[in-house]
């Protein structure tokens, strides 16, 4: 505004490069997100603390000789659950409630772009995790023996997808505190009945069922295969993929701005 | 083609009819306020203008373009400054105004920006952690970082201090001065009377006048006196000794329809002073518009649902109130 606005010439818009405003976009989001408090813990100090603590204290029923073997995986689907599900959708009900996301629709970010930071940063957040917990569980004594990683990073993949859209889907319907409650509610609910830190075949036979049907246990079932000693069970390919495809429609669908 | 252009804009909520029959039109160049208490339907017409209300009658044009069907070409065009705020809480000033600038080809200096709105002594605050005028500063420097050709700005000195409302004025008036269309809600008349260029008075929705200050305050009725004094004066007897009509428009509040000569200001304040009663003020020939407001919305035979300006605690007789800094 140190100068007179230029008149445009025809219909040419002022936005920036569409890629310049989704870098910008996700850098924000990597930031806000870094910095607020119970996400750092929810997405770090929990599952750091709840690997070291179950593998170096033999109280859980893992079944493996080293409890670590059997946690290790677990706790990483713990992290993915935790960044998908929880911190987004705490940070998205706020930023409705608030009229952020209102205010950057009439901006021009796009809900495509808003979207696509959203996942960017997501998968930032869910690289540093993996790093920061496969050098924990290598301390720890977990080791790799013939690991599939592209079934590990499909399943990821899939359960982020699955995992966001149920975030998203809480984060546009329900108010900011409520969201905020039943992201946490959920996350203790799928932490003890998703395979993450209690194997599956330890819960009752109707329990185990209702588990393995959650995106969490089929991811949990899928890492354990994948990373550990062990099949991984076709149901658990099914469950991601009908999770995956259903929480992002109905979130598309169900999502309100405001 | 002008730069805002509202057509018999109606906006439904259920039965209720927030905005009704609206029509206006703002120019580049030109702060334009939408003046009206609260819930006149300005914040709706101003959404419609955005493209977040979906007008169900009418339509609605910004820089000729549909604000919801052709959304993209215009966002780049405009900035928006929300009555909520609607910034990150964890956002630090200069982040968010970087954040915003880079979605423009050709932004404002972000640096250069946060000095002119002052708020290079919070920069390392976050959104929350600023005062309510702080806020409403940042955030008015979010809708311009993109330099507009038209801003829309609810309520922009809502909870602002003296100064802070003084700079955002300033601001307002450079905008315009560069060529911007400025568009504007307030329930301050004095705000519309010292800032815009055209006000459009709103009132339940529909117009009820629109023009220049000047032409708005000095439509008719300027044969008048009017004065502050206390409730309940003996008006037959002032009548008598002016010659003229006397009204206690509102306790306390008196208008004397009688030419504001000096001759006939001294016969009031000589009656006052006869009577030993005091003057708490006093205004001859050019009216305020919270005058012309009054009138016109008597004139379409209604009060106003919400007295203009009017704060809950302050329920006295005096007529002329503002909002105080908080």
């Amino acid at each position: 505004m140190s100068t007179p606005a230029p008149a445009p010439a025809g219909g040419a818009s002022g936005a920036a490069p569409a890629h310049q405003i989704w870098r910008a976009q996700t850098r924000i989001e990597l930031i806000l997100t870094l910095r607020r408090g119970e996400s750092v813990l929810l997405t770090f100090a929990i599952p750091v603390v709840l690997l070291a603590f179950f593998s170096l204290v033999d109280v859980v029923p893992t079944g493996t000789g080293n409890p670590v073997d059997f946690l290790f995986p677990g706790i990483l689907a713990l992290a993915v659950m935790s960044t998908a599900l929880v911190s987004v959708a705490i940070a998205t009900g706020f930023e409705r409630q608030m009229g952020v996301l209102k205010r950057l629709g009439s901006t021009p970010l796009s809900r495509g772009q808003l979207l696509g930071a959203k996942t960017a940063a997501m998968v930032v957040i869910e690289a540093i995790q993996i790093v920061v917990l496969v050098i924990e569980g290598y301390a720890l004594g977990f080791r790799f023996s013939s690991p599939s990683i592209g079934a590990a990073a499909a399943a990821a993949v899939l359960a982020t997808i699955a995992f966001a859209g149920l975030g998203l889907l809480m984060a546009g319907t329900l108010p900011a505190l409520t969201t905020l409650a039943a992201a946490n509610g959920v996350y203790l609910l799928l932490l003890l009945l998703g395979g993450m830190v209690i194997p599956l075949a330890k819960l009752p036979a109707g329990l185990r069922v209702f588990s393995q049907a959650l995106p969490s246990g089929a991811l949990a079932e899928v890492f354990h295969g994948a990373l550990g000693r062990g099949e991984i069970p076709g149901h658990a390919w099914v469950v991601l993929a009908v999770w995956a495809l259903v929480t992002p429609v109905l979130a598309a669908r169900l999502f309100r701005w405001e | 083609m002008s730069a805002i252009e509202v057509n018999r804009l109606t906006i439904s909520y259920g039965a209720n009819r927030a905005v009704d029959r609206l029509s206006f039109t703002g120019e580049l160049g030109e702060v334009l306020a939408l003046l009206g208490p609260n819930g006149a339907g300005k914040t709706s017409t101003v959404e419609a203008l955005e493209g977040y209300r979906n007008p169900s009658e009418g339509t609605v044009r910004v820089l000729g373009l549909d604000p919801i069907a052709e959304h993209a070409q215009l966002t780049p065009q405009i900035g928006v400054m929300a009555q909520s705020g609607g910034v990150y809480p964890g956002i630090r000033p200069l982040e968010a105004l970087r954040l915003h600038a880079s979605f423009y080809a050709a932004p404002d200096d972000p640096q250069e920006l946060l000095e002119r709105v002052g708020l290079t002594h919070v920069r390392r605050s976050t959104w929350r952690q600023l005062s309510g005028g702080e806020q409403q500063r940042l955030s008015l420097a979010l809708a311009l970082v993109g330099r507009p050709r038209v801003a829309f700005l609810d309520e922009p000195t809502a909870s602002v201090d003296v100064q802070g409302r003084q700079l955002i004025r300033r601001l307002v008036r450079e905008l315009a001065h560069e060529g911007v269309c400025v568009v504007l809600t307030t329930h301050d008349l004095d705000e519309a009377e010292r800032v815009a260029d055209r006000v459009v008075i709103i009132d339940r929705g529909r117009l009820i006048k629109s023009g220049t200050p000047n032409e708005l305050m000095s439509a008719g009725g300027s044969r008048e006196i009017r004065f502050g004094a206390p409730a309940a004066l003996d008006t037959a007897s002032l009548g008598k000794a002016m010659i003229a009509a006397v009204e206690e428009v509102s306790p306390g509040e008196y208008r004397v329809a009688i030419d504001p000569s000096p001759a006939n200001i001294a016969a009031l304040t000589n009656w006052l002073a006869e009577n030993d009663l005091p003057l708490a003020d006093l205004r001859a020939g050019r009216q305020r518009l919270e005058d012309v407001f009054l009138r016109m919305t008597q004139i379409t035979g209604e009060v106003p649902s919400v007295r203009v300006d009017s704060a809950p605690q302050a329920r006295s007789g005096r007529s002329r109130r503002r909002q105080g800094p908080s």
